[in-house]
């Protein structure tokens, strides 16, 4: 087992895993964050989408005890206290959850574009959500939802 | 030591030394794949993804790029390289851009790596280093089978070197969509004017990164008539007979990808397309 020392949504975690464990895994079955989903464990799917120090990545491919000391956000960490996030807002209002499978990896994609690009066109959307997957939507209220969610975080 | 976390390579090369089971995970975009599907089980792990002197870019005179530099960082600075900033461009999606390291590629060695035909047409050269020294190897010599190179256990890739070869160059990959592909055949040309040299080279048509020196040969002839500095179309017969000559160098063979006349047919296209582009670069 390893010791490791995570920052997880603000808050200083410590935890010991096994070798090979994914920090997918750490966060839905050590640490009690299941928002990020495991749908394929290789990368193509974009559902365990989490920020780690600010970068946006899939967290079925970081080895947790390889991450030791690194700044992990969830979408656990968008909304608080029963109010949600412009982003996750804009997906209910843009009826762009079906299953709910693929959004939580879809918000934390969403919000990483938004942070760094307020008013994405929409070819600059589809580029930034290509790493996921909607077996549901057809993606075409999913595109709405982040120019919903782009005009409700930057009041136009 | 289970799982190591290497501060620089000096601390990464003893820490792979000192375990012979130990292996090196950088982005972790090729190998926690395997480890997650239970393919391979490494006894011990050294991370390298945070070595900053990994990281670095620099190009005083010849380029150096380091083995820890992530395809989204190769987007924001190209090392000089076009050809690298499209095939990085290509490479999987945001999450696996903003984790996968070029090191990673070049370890990694499937002939359908995307950032490798562009460091052969480069004739990039592998700077690897354990706890015994330094060795280079030119990249021509890397690749000796699908998945499999010339690399010691023990030692890491630190970086790929290759002189400037300025602006006409492209790669080219073909796939079922546009993201998140795995290629079923790419192409990288490099025409280096100052040298008076054509560098082609194919990815996902053969076992290994295959070069194509007829095709190569064929260009510079062409080149020499157009005027190497010159931005000048060749003509279309030209670039079609380029294109047969790239798609005779190719080993193709039918796979679930793809078939070995499709990569045939799209290599003689996308070679046709990419030095009709390149020509008129400056
Ligand atoms: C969903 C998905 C899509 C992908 N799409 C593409 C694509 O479009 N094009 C493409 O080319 N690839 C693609 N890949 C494969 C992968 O992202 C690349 O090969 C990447 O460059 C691997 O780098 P890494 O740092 O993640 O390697 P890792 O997974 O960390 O390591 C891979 C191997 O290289 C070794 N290694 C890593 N760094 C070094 C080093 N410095 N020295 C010695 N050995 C080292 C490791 O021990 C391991 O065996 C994709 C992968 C996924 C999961
Ligand atoms: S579960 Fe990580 S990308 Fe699918
Ligand atoms: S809503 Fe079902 S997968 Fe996207």
């Amino acid at each position: 087992m390893n010791d490791v020392r995570l920052r997880v949504n603000g808050v200083a975690r410590q935890t010991a895993v096994p070798d090979h464990e994914s920090l997918l895994t750490t966060l839905r079955e050590r640490l009690g964050l299941p928002g990020s989903k495991n749908a394929c464990e290789q990368g193509e799917c974009g559902s365990c989408s989490v920020l780690m120090d600010s970068e946006l990545v899939c967290s079925c491919l970081v080895l947790t005890a390889g991450a030791d000391g690194r700044a992990i956000e969830t979408v656990e960490s968008l909304g608080a206290d029963g109010v949600l996030h412009p982003v996750q807002q804009a997906f209910v209002d843009a009826g762009a959850v079906q299953c709910g499978f693929c959004t939580p990896g879809l918000i934390v994609a969403a919000y990483a574009l938004l942070r760094e690009n307020p008013e994405p066109s929409d070819l600059e959307v589809r580029e930034a959500l290509s790493g996921n997957l909607c077996r549901c939507t057809g993606y075409g209220t999913i595109l709405a939802a982040v120019q919903r969610a782009s005009r409700a975080m930057y009041r136009r | 030591m289970a799982v190591h976390v290497a501060r620089d390579v000096d601390d990464a090369t003893r820490a792979v030394a000192v375990d012979e089971r130990a292996e090196l995970i950088a982005g972790g975009t090729d190998l926690m794949v395997e480890i997650n599907f239970g393919r391979r089980r490494p006894g011990a792990l050294v991370a390298i993804d945070r070595v900053q002197e990994l990281r670095g870019i620099s190009r005083s005179g010849r380029v150096r790029v380091g083995a820890g530099v992530t395809y989204t960082q190769l987007l924001a600075d190209d090392a000089g390289s076009a050809a690298l900033r499209e095939a990085s461009r290509s490479v999987g999606s945001p999450q696996i851009r903003n984790a996968g390291t070029i090191g990673g590629n070049i370890a990694t060695s499937s002939p359908a790596g995307d950032a490798l035909p562009v460091l052969a047409a480069l004739e990039a050269t592998i700077v690897v280093r354990s706890v015994r020294g330094e060795r280079r190897v030119p990249f021509a010599e890397w690749m000796t089978g699908p998945k499999r190179n010339g690399r010691a256990r023990d030692e890491i890739i630190v970086a790929a070197e290759w002189e400037s070869a300025g602006p006409k160059q492209t790669f080219m990959k073909v796939g079922t969509r546009n993201a998140m592909v795995i290629a079923v055949a790419s192409l990288a040309l490099v025409v280096d004017a100052s040298r008076r040299r054509v560098g082609v080279a194919l990815g996902s048509c053969g076992p290994t990164i295959l070069r194509a020196d007829r095709a190569q040969s064929f260009a510079a002839g062409v080149l020499d008539e157009l005027g190497w500095e010159r931005q000048a179309a060749p003509t279309e017969t030209a670039c079609a007979e380029f294109g047969a000559l790239v798609a005779s160098a190719a080993r193709p063979i039918d796979d679930v990808r793809g078939t070995a006349a499709y990569r045939s047919h799209v290599l003689s296209v996308m070679a046709a397309r990419a030095l009709a582009r390149v020509a008129v670069l400056g």
